[in-house]
């Protein structure tokens, strides 16, 4: 299964939540702001939404800016 | 009298607004913040590298400052209310600077498109900090939008040359009911100073700061300078002149 992550195509060898994934990539998910298929996800919908074949994801922080 | 400057219900006792790129360590960024005594921080967003490290900003920046996400990076109005939308769906309260940029050498803002995505975000009870190129014109147009205050640059951002366009700011703080907060160009304490002395409301600094020697210090001279060019103001200068006038009595001795 292919999803988008951050403009880039990942191949997701079995079924995963958000929270999953971000666990998988070792991301601290404290800071993150997430973006599902264009919609901006609350925390507490991360752990029940399973990705499935052409999800879009951003993955978003904070980092420094002027 | 205290002197305090409200933005957004929010009131503010130092001027001094402090950007938080360019930093050599971001360790450093607490000790700057406590320097410049700053209440109002600017932070943009960014999608996370996957395969790298994974920066946090916020965890170097006091809770009790205001939180000031940017929306750089967008190019449209419609990406700078995407960007806005995101900053507070991650809780970072209510305040957003508009940052549109087309002009990759310059970095000059796209005040048309700044003043759309201003409408849309005031309509939406954003705290509007637009970023624009300082013209009466276009301010007016954000104090019609809503936006909670104005911030002309001095000069291109990053380029620490200072009021480059300072006489299109005077005419802003003598026309515009808003706080003028100069952003960009700011290069030296001097210049803050200039800014402050002349009645802008407050100056926003990043790259002075961040790529000074000693960043830490340069806050501290950075906000003796905001305080010293805010209290000039409002003590009034006297008056130029072209000759001389003797500060010591001219009669009463000698001759």
């Amino acid at each position: 299964m292919q999803i988008k992550v951050n403009g880039q195509l990942v191949e997701l060898a079995e079924m995963l939540t958000i929270t999953d994934f971000i666990k998988s990539k070792n991301l601290k998910p404290d800071s993150l702001v997430i973006q599902y298929n264009y919609k901006i996800l609350k925390r507490e919908e991360w752990s029940n939404t399973i990705l499935k074949e052409n999800d879009e994801l951003e993955i978003l922080n904070f980092v420094g800016g002027g | 009298m205290r002197d305090v400057l409200t933005i957004g219900g929010k009131e503010l006792t130092n001027r001094l607004f402090l950007g938080t790129g360019k930093f050599p360590a971001k360790s450093i960024i607490p000790k700057v913040i406590k320097n410049s005594e700053t209440q109002v921080v600017t932070v943009a967003i960014r999608r996370v590298d996957l395969n790298g490290e994974q920066e946090n900003i916020l965890n170097y920046i006091d809770k009790d400052c205001i939180l000031m996400p940017n929306t750089s990076g967008a190019r449209t109005a419609e990406e700078a209310v995407r960007i806005a939308h995101i900053a507070r769906a991650a809780g970072c309260g209510n305040w957003i600077k508009i940052e549109v940029i087309n002009d990759n050498k310059y970095l000059l803002p796209d005040n048309y498109e700044t003043i759309k995505a201003t409408e849309i975000l005031a309509k939406e009870d954003f705290v509007v900090l637009p970023y624009v190129s300082p013209d009466l014109m276009v301010a007016k147009a954000l104090v019609n939008a809503g936006a909670a205050a104005v911030m002309p640059l001095g000069a291109p951002i990053g380029s620490n040359r200072g009021l480059k366009t300072k006489e299109l700011i005077r005419i802003l703080i003598d026309e515009i009911d808003l706080p003028i907060i100069v952003d960009a160009g700011i290069g030296k304490p001097s210049q803050a100073a200039e800014a402050m002395e002349m009645g802008a409301d407050a100056v926003l600094v990043n790259t002075a700061i961040a790529t000074a020697d000693d960043p830490i210090k340069m806050a501290a001279a950075f906000n003796f300078a905001v305080k010293a060019g805010r209290l000039a103001y409002l003590a009034g200068p006297g008056a130029e002149k072209i000759h001389g006038e003797a500060s010591s009595p001219l009669t009463g001795f000698l001759r």
